[in-house]
């Protein structure tokens, strides 16, 4: 089984990104389980969802303590929560923000864990970009597909075909592709943005 | 059709296909998404013999759920913790009246303190208003059982209140088998009421009976409910036959074979307490699981089969009889009465305290070991509770509960996320 938890915002499409990842995993023939962080959502609050993906079904109905993977929607979160709470060794990171692990002081925590398995990503200028909101859910999922390698880009646009239609989802679609290949290029240079 | 989708969202495409004619609801966390998602129904013209009646309070939405029931309608409402408690009145009526009302209870907690997380204080409080309450353990299930809830419901002219964990089963996107609308139709016949105010062949429903019929009338839910104990088995068995799939019934048991040790449990919280077992049995340990689907009316006989070749069980409830223990406990314990089993209570998850594998591994393995009180407070914060009683003991005004307790474990208020 792989976990993922996503930490955001109230209004950065967390509960959506999750849920989303889940139909992403399931149009490929996999079991998914996403769920929210229960509770009042409130535009600027700090909100978590977790999604659970495996090749059978997903039994476990508590909250994902230990995750596999990381996607952090918002770098200020750093400074008021603990996102990295029970995160493995060898899991994944991915990091909305235009500036530099180093930047935002984790370089520690970069040289502790797997190298090839953190990214950062601008996905707010992403979304602002192809979406004209400042939405970064979806770009992270692009860039997520391409970090991991747990799901394809493709069906993570199949999910996108499933939330939206018309405009909306064209943009989601060209976002979520930019960010998908911005990570392939990122890790072909082996550093990190 | 296999589909990735929301559990409201689930629950209210099932309603859906059972042609229900009056939909009467009241939004209220964590039930608005599958009420919200029938209404869009019914706006758009997908469920063209079916009104959507928008209402005024939960009070409201069981009165005119009364209505439209006497009527003759097939009718459906949902609620959840206050809500459901501010419905009692016309609750009981309900019952009391006979009409085959279909209810979800997204189960969640009862405040004071105010809380919208899940546990099953809610429709445990009714456990005694002569609704017959069944429990889902996953989104599969609590769409099938929607559709078995009218089907039983209508023979025997009864409501059923169909239970799902509030959150953790609404919000949760996972795996459904969506029927197909023909096999619905095949399932579960045109509502033909039993009773129905028409013009036609006029009856007063709701006449007020003395001591001398009263304890007749009461006798008769009851022996229906009685009825719904062999009539739930044979619907899951129809249910079985057209749709492929095992889906409620009164017990469901796991690994129970040669298992000395038995976890009883509702709802979702079999699922985790799955994966401990089958980790448990992977290291040798003889435990099984006995899950409650139908918890009114009560499958005593049901449950003292399947304990009959246990040691030991554990109760493992996400409910409190203040003053008293377990509420599910004492239904068990009531159906193994004489046998002589060593029978221990947990209360878990009150106000959606997570119920987390590593907190059940150690209790199973107490429970196994019978090194358990009558009755385990899972997870709970004792050293809390001891601060706030020496408090008291301290000081005559030593304030209110939940706000000193907030304060002593740092917190403002809830925790949102």
């Amino acid at each position: 089984m792989f976990q993922i938890r996503i930490h955001g915002r109230g209004g950065q499409g967390v509960v959506t990104a999750t849920e989303m990842l889940s139909i992403a995993a399931f149009e490929e023939g996999r079991h998914a389980q996403a769920f929210p962080s229960f509770g009042s959502e409130r535009t600027g609050a700090p909100v978590v969802a977790f999604c659970r993906i495996d090749d059978k079904e997903i039994r476990l109905r508590e909250p994902i303590m230990q995750p596999d993977a990381l996607i952090i929607q918002d770098p200020t979160l750093l400074h008021q929560i603990d996102v990295f709470a029970g995160f493995q060794p060898e899991g994944y990171v991915l990091l909305n923000t235009s500036h530099t692990f180093a930047e935002l002081g984790l370089a520690d925590f970069v040289a502790r864990h797997k190298n090839a398995h953190l990214a950062c990503l601008p996905a707010t200028e992403i979304g602002l970009r192809h979406i004209g909101r400042p939405i970064p859910n979806v770009p992270l999922l692009g860039g997520f597909a391409a970090l991991s390698g747990l799901i394809k880009l493709e069906s993570v646009v199949l999910a996108i075909n499933e939330k939206f239609s018309g405009k909306v989802a064209e943009g989601n679609i060209a976002a979520a592709t930019e960010a998908y290949e911005q990570i392939r290029a990122l890790m072909k240079g082996e550093t990190h943005a | 059709m296999l589909k990735q989708t929301e559990g409201s969202h689930a629950v209210a495409e099932a309603v859906a296909l059972c042609r229900p004619e009056v939909i009467c609801a009241y939004p209220i966390s964590p039930q608005t998404h599958i009420v919200e998602a029938l209404g869009e129904m019914v706006k758009s013209g997908a469920l063209p013999q079916c009104e959507f009646i928008n209402v005024e309070s939960e009070f409201a939405a069981m009165s005119v759920a009364i209505g439209s029931s006497a009527a003759g309608a097939r009718t459906y409402t949902a609620t959840a913790s206050q809500g459901l408690l501010f419905m009692v009145e016309a609750v009981y009526n309900a019952s009391g009246l006979g009409l085959p009302i279909v209810m979800t209870v997204a189960n969640r907690a009862i405040g004071a303190p105010i809380n919208i997380w899940n546990d099953h204080s809610d429709s445990l409080s009714q456990r005694d208003s002569g609704w017959m309450q069944l429990f889902a353990e996953t989104n599969q299930e609590a769409l099938d059982l929607h559709i078995q809830a009218f089907r039983l419901a209508e023979e025997l002219s009864l409501p059923v209140m169909v239970c799902m964990d509030g959150f953790i089963l609404t919000h949760a996107f996972e795996r459904v088998d969506m029927p197909e609308q023909a096999q619905v139709d095949a399932y579960l016949p045109a509502f033909e009421p039993r009773q129905m105010l028409d013009p036609a062949e006029p009856v007063s429903i709701g006449a007020m009976v003395g001591p001398e019929a009263f304890m007749e009338v009461k006798y008769l839910e009851h022996a229906k409910q009685l009825q719904a104990l062999d009539l739930i088995p044979q619907y899951a068995a129809e249910f079985k036959q057209i749709f492929g799939r095992d889906s409620g019934g009164l017990v469901r048991p796991y690994a129970l074979e040669d298992a000395e040790t038995v976890i009883i449990a509702m709802g979702s919280v079999l699922g985790t307490i799955k994966d401990v077992v089958d980790e448990m049995r992977a290291a040798g340990h003889k435990i099984g699981v006995l899950g409650i689907i139908s918890y009114r009316p009560f499958p005593l006989q049901a449950v003292r089969e399947a304990l009959a070749n246990c040691k030991r069980f554990l109760v493992l409830e996400k409910s409190l009889a203040v003053g008293m223990g377990g509420i599910l406990a004492t239904d068990i314990r009531m159906a193994v009465t004489g046998s002589g089993l060593k029978g221990f209570t947990a209360i878990a998850g009150l106000g959606g305290r997570p119920i987390p594998k590593s907190s059940l591994h150690p209790l199973f393995c107490r429970a196994e070991q019978e090194d358990l009180p009558p009755i385990t407070f899972v997870d709970l914060d004792q050293a809390a509770v001891d601060k706030q009683l020496e408090r008291e003991k301290q000081n005559r005004r030593s304030g209110p509960i939940a706000e000193n307790i907030l304060h002593d474990k740092g917190l403002v208020s809830a925790k949102f996320g």
